[in-house]
């Protein structure tokens, strides 16, 4: 009996982690009412494993651990489902999101099953050995462990984004001396000067800049701020194409786009809260090598 | 990153004849620059691609 209740709370803790872990994916994915009950199913069976392991052990079911080798594999392909589909989606997107946004989003999923089987493993086990009372701190204490840990860093950390003017030179459309474009119907030149934004994102240190080297991390920032200023980029008119490039000789990096909403705090707040993406992610001042390099 | 690989010049409009030679795409001679720029921007829209100036009377209509 004692095994039933520990493995029923623990159940009710794995399933209220991995909810609370979606309410907050909001920003990295629209999940779709369909998306979330899938989700939520996934969670239910990570949360099961989780809790009946501490009581399997306890009864010496020690096959039971295979079970989580099942497992691994069952989240393995909840990481290859949700590629396949945002890949998928990715040929209709007007502004793609990359491929390592798109890996970074589905490591992010298969990665928060395994922390509902933790988080129903823990507690299951507190249940059983230390009670109830002890098993809700420990939830607790996991849950403000993961809200931490997802926070992850962003943009913002790494950079600082200033507003800055784009101009012409000929038909080369320009920012900061960052060679963005050959645009050569002038009526477009014309509209991208009236209504379009550029923006230069300085690199606060070496590790940003290695940071904002990546194509990927400028692309997930373009996808960002198209997806919230909206762009007036359209099927078959490449000119209106936001851009981000490098200032090769600084690191700085130049964004262009022609929003919807003409807004610049808008932008910068967008901007500064776009993850940095896990494959993106570089450290080059925590080698010695790198600190030499830096002065 | 293999977007910068798949382009290729749809056409070339240009307003001195004798700066273009040969090659795969289809060459139109316009006679004013307004009529230049009226030829790229109808192409461009056409093909779904891009005009682009090399700023010596010769615009090119790039697929990307």
């Amino acid at each position: 009996m004692v095994y039933h209740t520990s493995i029923i709370g623990g159940l009710i803790a794995g399933v209220l982690a991995r909810i609370i872990m979606l309410r907050l994916d909001y920003r990295q994915y629209p999940t779709y009412p369909h998306d979330v009950i899938t989700h939520m199913a996934l969670g239910a069976i990570a949360s099961v494993i989780g809790a009946v392991f501490v009581p399997a052990l306890m009864l010496k079911e020690y096959t039971a651990v295979t079970f989580l080798a099942v497992a691994a594999e069952q989240f393995r392909n909840v990481r290859n489902m949700e590629r396949e589909t945002l890949t998928k989606l990715e040929e209709n997107e007007i502004v793609p999101r990359g491929i390592d946004y798109v890996e970074g989003i589905a490591r992010t999923f298969e990665a928060r099953n395994y922390l509902t089987i933790f988080t129903a493993l823990l507690v299951s086990g507190c249940i059983l050995w230390l009670g109830w009372l002890y098993a809700i701190a420990v939830f607790v204490l996991i849950l403000i462990i993961v809200c931490y840990l997802k926070t992850g860093m962003v943009v913002g950390d790494i950079a600082e984004v200033v507003l800055e003017p784009l101009y012409f030179e000929g038909p080369f459309l320009k920012i900061s001396d960052i060679y963005l474009m050959n645009v050569g119907y002038p009526p477009d030149r014309e509209k991208i000067l009236a209504e379009g934004m550029g923006v230069l994102i300085k690199p606060k240190d070496d590790n940003g800049r290695a940071i904002l080297h990546n194509f990927g991390q400028r692309q997930a920032i373009v996808h960002t701020a198209a997806a919230l200023l909206g762009t007036k980029r359209e099927v078959g008119e490449p000119e209106f194409t936001p851009l981000a490039r490098k200032n090769i000789d600084t690191g700085e990096i130049g964004l262009f786009i022609l929003p919807l909403e003409k807004d610049f705090e808008s932008l910068r707040k967008v901007i500064e809260r776009t993850p940095v993406l896990e494959s993106a992610s570089r450290k080059p001042l925590d080698s010695k090598a790198g600190r030499i390099a830096a002065d | 990153m293999d977007i910068e690989t798949k382009k290729t010049i749809l056409a070339v409009i240009t307003l001195k004849p004798g700066l273009v030679a040969g090659g795969g795409a289809p060459i139109f001679i316009a006679s004013s620059r307004e009529e230049q720029e009226k030829i790229a921007f109808y192409l461009s829209r056409i093909m779904d691609a891009m005009v682009h100036d090399l700023d010596n009377g010769v615009m090119i209509v790039v697929g990307h």
